[in-house]
């Protein structure tokens, strides 16, 4: 059990996905202009994260055993597939909700960070409920990134910043900053 | 900046003629479409895409130089072959098409480096498979191969990659060079020099990029002020 909650803290803090490990880094960009769509974005992720978990330890166990060259092609096309049920599912059954997400859904099949987990799970070889576990820490540590991230954005849109620092070149050395206050977190540990 | 490239309205499949395909480029020399990409369209310092790569491995040149060198291979390969199947591909299925054949290249180049630097394709681990998610490939295939005859497309495809690579190694040059006090593993400054550790940590790589941009914009500013003194 406490293997399990190592797992979970360790990928939401120490080894932060998007901080610490350099995934995802598109949408925490992209889409951290506001802490509203940052935060939605951040829970669809984490649900297309736990998704993920489970087909690729299903590809992994009853598929990928022997055609291990087959796994870069297998997961991408597993991915795209469930973005798009859960995509087809949403607006069927829950249409608030997808109004709700709108273009943050299909963009989530480019997202590296849903990609990474499928492969750091094959490498690591966690089980189902560690791969389960694995993916929740992703996701919320990304849903924590991208939230602090558009906080801080919100708040340089009311400050007066020099012209050339106006477009990326402040979000990079801000990034820098968070990613070395979560830096502090390594003292509790490494990944394995 | 976006992961996914602004479609296009397409709403009919690409035709014949390519010069009626909606939304395609405009003519340009071959050289002018090698060019694009190292320069006013550089994939890393102008258009943000492919960040996760740019970030996590520039901790070092020999790192930095394989991936670049990986993306251009497949920015070739999968736009040589998306441009060949343009008119075969329906519109409906086109990016789950584009992602297959990226993955292709991408699974080649990853056996390739597996075969022949067996270090570095340790040290970047995971982040060659990446590739496939890198926004830059879907991007340019998008917006770009499906659009224009193969010889355009392998130039775009390599102009890109030039251009990613050449930002990769920037990067990765400064990185090394005040991390380890070093460039591709020789020692520069001997025994005496206290490495800056924290260049080789990722907070580093987005400082180095984040620095690299404010410079640029800086220059960009002050060319900007010239023209309008001399105009």
């Amino acid at each position: 059990m406490s293997n399990l909650a190592w797992i979970f803290v360790s990928t939401l803090l120490v080894n932060n996905f998007t901080l610490v490990m350099f995934l995802g880094l598109c949408s925490f960009f992209g889409v951290t202009a506001k802490v509203e769509t940052a935060w939605r974005l951040g829970l669809a992720n984490t649900f297309v994260l736990i998704l993920t978990a489970l087909s690729a330890w299903v590809l992994n166990t009853f598929v990928l055993a022997r055609t291990p060259f087959l796994r870069t092609i297998a997961f991408i096309v597993v991915i795209a597939s469930v973005v798009q049920i859960l995509e087809m599912a949403l607006k069927k059954y829950i249409p608030v909700l997808f109004r709700q997400l709108g273009i943050y859904l299909p963009l989530i099949t480019t997202n590296c960070a849903i990609l990474g987990l499928a492969l750091f799970q094959t490498s690591r070889s966690y089980t189902l409920v560690e791969g389960l576990v694995f993916a929740l820490g992703a996701g919320f540590g990304l849903t924590l990134a991208l939230s602090l991230m558009a906080s801080i954005r919100e708040r340089i849109e009311l400050t007066d910043v020099p012209a050339v620092a106006r477009r990326m070149g402040l979000v990079l050395v801000i990034a820098s900053c968070l990613s070395m206050a979560f830096m502090g977190f390594a003292g509790m540990g490494s990944a394995e | 900046m976006t992961a996914v490239p602004v479609a296009a309205p397409v709403s009919a499949p690409p035709s014949s003629a390519p010069a009626l395909v909606p939304g395609a480029p405009p003519p340009a020399t071959v050289f002018a479409d090698v060019w694009r990409g190292i320069g006013r369209e550089n994939p890393v310092l102008v258009q943000f895409l492919g960040m996760c790569p740019t970030m996590a491995v520039t901790n070092v040149l020999a790192n930095g130089l394989a991936m670049g060198i990986a993306t251009t291979f497949v920015l070739v390969g999968s736009g040589l072959f998306v441009s060949l199947f343009r008119k075969y591909i329906a519109h409906e299925v086109r990016i789950t098409s584009y992602i297959l054949i990226i993955a292709t290249f991408v699974t080649l180049a990853d056996m390739l480096l597996a075969a022949t630097f067996p270090d570095i394709s340790k040290a970047l681990g995971p982040f060659i498979p990446l590739i496939v998610a890198n926004c830059l490939l879907l991007g340019r295939a998008e917006a770009f191969a499906a659009k224009v005859p193969v010889h355009r497309a392998v130039a775009d495809g390599f102009g890109m990659g030039m251009g990613f690579t050449l930002s990769l190694c920037l990067l990765s040059t400064i990185r090394e060079v005040l991390g380890k006090g070093s460039i591709l593993g020789h020692d520069l400054f001997g025994p005496r020099f206290e490495p800056w550790v924290f260049m080789m940590m990722p907070p580093g790589g987005f400082l180095t990029l984040g620095i690299a941009l404010l410079g640029l914009a800086w220059v960009m500013e002050l060319k900007k002020r010239r023209a309008l003194v001399t105009a």
